[in-house]
């Protein structure tokens, strides 16, 4: 095969996977009656057993039926997008709230939900990303993933220090651990795990401007970039990388087993920053560690700054979002079962930490009840929850700005370079 | 030898009047052919070419915007960084793999059996797909768990998937380390193929094993070594699968290649249109690569190596 038909297949692959996206756009099966069969479409995880046993309750009640796909991780987003153009859209999916629906309200495809019935159920901090140009368009359906510190116990009290509470305990403790030759903290910089250096950023952002400023961003006034907090936040994450506190190697490290959970599970790291999740990641990989020696407290006050220590960042929750393709009124009952107690049980049961109005007092039967409470209260007491950019940026704007942050973690851009950079983003 | 080429002639005679009795086949045989050509390559061609003229992000309609993505094209300083490392990392690629597989192939063309039971060791990696290769190389490179943490004579401090060059080096030494075998097998069968007789001939008039391998093996190979250059860069123009587990496209942006660019601009950050300007630019590239190889190395003219013999 000669490299311009190699090309040619390249592109031909390329080219049928546009054409079966874009193909059905005017076909999509618009909802004739109010109730009837409803597709939902789930993303593979250990809640699908939960989701099934809410299935199967709402379909024996009998308004209508909703059969549900469990989809895997990989593809979910790719196959989502392309059968919300065609004739095979869901009539509801799982999706992760904030820009990641941005397109879909903006191309007419989902059903704008009746805040009044729903407001009273949930966490408002987590019915916001469920919010998009003013429409509520995502009821939560799982549990919050906000991010916070995690750090080895064992190392901390071999150091004799406690963890940060301000920017300067933090400082302090990077001296602290270099000194000793153990990393501050573990980073996972290659270009895959990025993510988990925007949540530095996402965090400084919030503690020295307040949320007010990404909120601005994400409404579409991208001139924000040039807030001076923004510089500020790239010169302190410039010092912490030039004192060491990610260690020389973090730009070829993965987040997970084998990256950088290893590093914190076998002491070679201190601390790191991390979503919820890494409880459940470090209880698969070393479940002694996760028992006895993984600690979590909340991201440190940084002094003089506008933002409240108090405020979080991470995923708020998951999202059901109901599109045009729905029997709607079967659609919306199916999404008042969102908070039925067997089902806000049945995730606790999981170790999620549920983001409805009853599901503190379910959180007792958590497999770590002090974990998920902890969870729980910062979420209750946190006075904004910012969503993870990238979710809540949308992937257009969202990829490009992991790239930025990572040249700039990575030393390849400065402080200044970052700013122009992200700023360029949006032409 | 002059029998031998008296046999030979004879031989030929004898194929001869069969010659004339055949036609040349008729249009009618390229159809299928033709057919399988104008779906498959040039209708996605031509579709390409048009949505590189629109802004589409998938859902809606496309929109129709001009030459906007290819102004843009020319412009984008990402595009440029792509084209020089994916054209570094095709130099690199054929630098390193043609010498150490001409080698290897000639070596394993001897018929000793510790040869050839080596040479089914050397052939291993072609066995594995590209993803385990990645999966597993990236594992052995970890700075934190893999060789350099343990072998810190070899690498000293440093952080192989960690800079430009390094990842880049990575990049070539771990493709090469996949596709060596299978550019030795081609350089193989061509060595076992090249007639005996040159090398009695050669040893006769009192040429060594060196001047051997310069004066009959090398030219005979001389077709193989375009094939398997062609392989080289098409592979090298068109391997990003590789790039996608091994480094995905990092650190930051250094080892972003066109193939993986237009996969990123396609189907991360959904834009479509701007992401067929890139495929049409490496069509073009690809296009442009296949027949100044085939013109400069005569590939085209389909001369034998067996000419006068």
């Amino acid at each position: 095969m000669n490299s311009a038909s190699r090309t040619a297949l390249t592109a031909f692959v390329v080219c049928s996977a546009l054409l079966a996206a874009g193909c059905g756009s005017s076909g999509g099966s618009s909802a004739s009656s109010p109730t009837g069969n409803v597709q939902f479409w789930t993303i593979q995880d250990p809640t699908n057993t939960v989701q099934q046993a809410q299935v199967d309750a709402f379909n024996s009640a009998g308004t209508g039926k909703v059969s549900m796909s469990v989809i895997a991780v990989d593809g979910f987003k790719d196959k989502v997008r392309t059968g919300m153009g065609s004739s095979q859209m869901p009539g509801i999916f799982f999706n992760w709230g904030g820009g990641s629906l941005d397109d879909y309200v903006k191309a007419g495809k989902l059903v704008s939900l009746d805040p009044a019935v729903f407001r009273s159920h949930f966490l408002p901090a987590a019915l916001e990303a469920g919010t998009v140009d003013g429409k509520l368009v995502g009821i939560p359906a799982r549990g919050t993933q906000p991010v916070f510190l995690f750090y080895d116990k064992k190392v901390f009290a071999d150091a004799g220090v406690q963890p940060p509470k301000t920017w300067a305990d933090l400082t302090r403790l990077v001296q602290v651990f270099t000194a000793k030759g153990i990393t501050p903290f573990a980073l996972a910089g290659s270009a895959t795990s990025s993510w988990t250096e925007l949540m530095w950023i996402e965090y400084l952002v919030d503690r020295l401007a307040g949320p007010e400023l990404f909120k601005k961003i994400a409404a579409g006034d991208w001139s924000q970039w040039n807030d001076p907090a923004i510089l500020k936040t790239a010169q302190m994450v410039k010092q912490l990388v030039d004192s060491g506190a990610f260690g020389k190697n973090f730009a070829s490290v993965n987040y997970g087993a084998g990256g950088s959970s290893t590093l914190l599970a076998k002491g070679r790291a201190a601390m790191q920053l991390m979503g919820s999740w890494e409880y459940a990641m470090q209880q698969g990989a070393d479940p002694n560690f996760a028992k006895n020696d993984l600690g979590y407290v909340a991201f440190p006050s940084v002094d003089g700054g506008l933002g409240n220590p108090a405020d979080v960042v991470g995923n708020p929750t998951n999202y059901l979002s109901v599109t045009t393709a729905a029997a709607k009124t079967t659609a919306v009952d199916f999404l008042k079962t969102t908070w039925s107690d067997s089902y806000v049980q049945g995730l606790v049961a999981k170790g999620e930490v549920p983001v409805t109005d009853n599901a503190q007092a379910a959180l007792a039967k958590a497999p770590d009840p002090a974990y998920a409470e902890f969870q729980y209260n910062l979420v209750q007491s946190a006075p904004s929850f910012t969503q993870s950019w990238d979710q809540a940026l949308g992937l257009s704007l969202g990829t490009p700005l992991l790239t930025e942050i990572q040249k700039l973690f990575n030393g390849q851009s400065s402080p200044q370079q970052f700013v122009s950079g992200v700023l360029a983003i949006k032409h | 030898m002059a029998s031998l080429i008296a046999g030979r002639t004879a031989r030929r005679q004898q194929a001869r009047p069969v010659a004339p009795t055949l036609e040349r086949p008729g249009a009618g045989w390229a159809v299928p052919g033709l057919l399988f050509f104008a779906v498959f390559a040039l209708a996605p061609m031509v579709g390409v070419l048009y949505l590189s003229l629109t802004s589409w992000d998938g859902l809606s309609a496309p929109q129709f915007t001009g030459l906007a993505n290819w102004s843009r094209f020319l412009t984008d300083g990402q595009v440029l960084q792509a084209t020089a490392v994916t054209g570094a990392l095709l130099v690199g690629n054929i630098l390193v793999q043609a010498p150490v597989s001409i080698l290897l192939g000639v070596w394993s063309a001897g018929r000793q059996r510790n040869r050839a039971v080596l040479s089914a060791v050397f052939f291993l990696p072609l066995l594995l797909s590209t993803a385990a290769t990645a999966v597993m190389w990236q594992q052995l490179l970890d700075p934190n768990f893999g060789l350099p943490a343990h072998l810190t004579w070899l690498f000293g401090n440093a952080n192989p998937l960690g800079s430009q060059s390094g990842a880049v080096a990575c990049l070539v030494l771990v493709t090469s380390w996949q596709f060596v075998p299978f550019h030795s097998l081609l350089y193989q069968g061509a060595t076992r193929a090249i007639p005996e007789t040159l090398y009695q001939a050669a040893a006769i008039d009192g040429a060594g094993r060196v001047r051997q391998f310069f004066h009959i093996t090398l030219p005979q190979l001389r077709n193989t070594m375009i094939t398997s250059t062609t392989f080289m860069v098409v592979g090298g123009l068109t391997a990003f699968d590789i790039v996608l587990l091994l480094t995905n496209g990092g650190p930051g942006t250094d080892t972003t290649i066109l193939p993986f660019l237009m996969y990123q601009t396609a189907f991360r950050t959904y834009d479509f249109g701007y992401a067929s300007a890139i495929a049409g630019f490496l069509l073009l590239l690809a296009t442009g690569a296949s027949v100044l190889l085939t013109r400069l190395s005569g590939y085209d003219r389909m001369t034998g190596t067996l000419e006068g013999l």
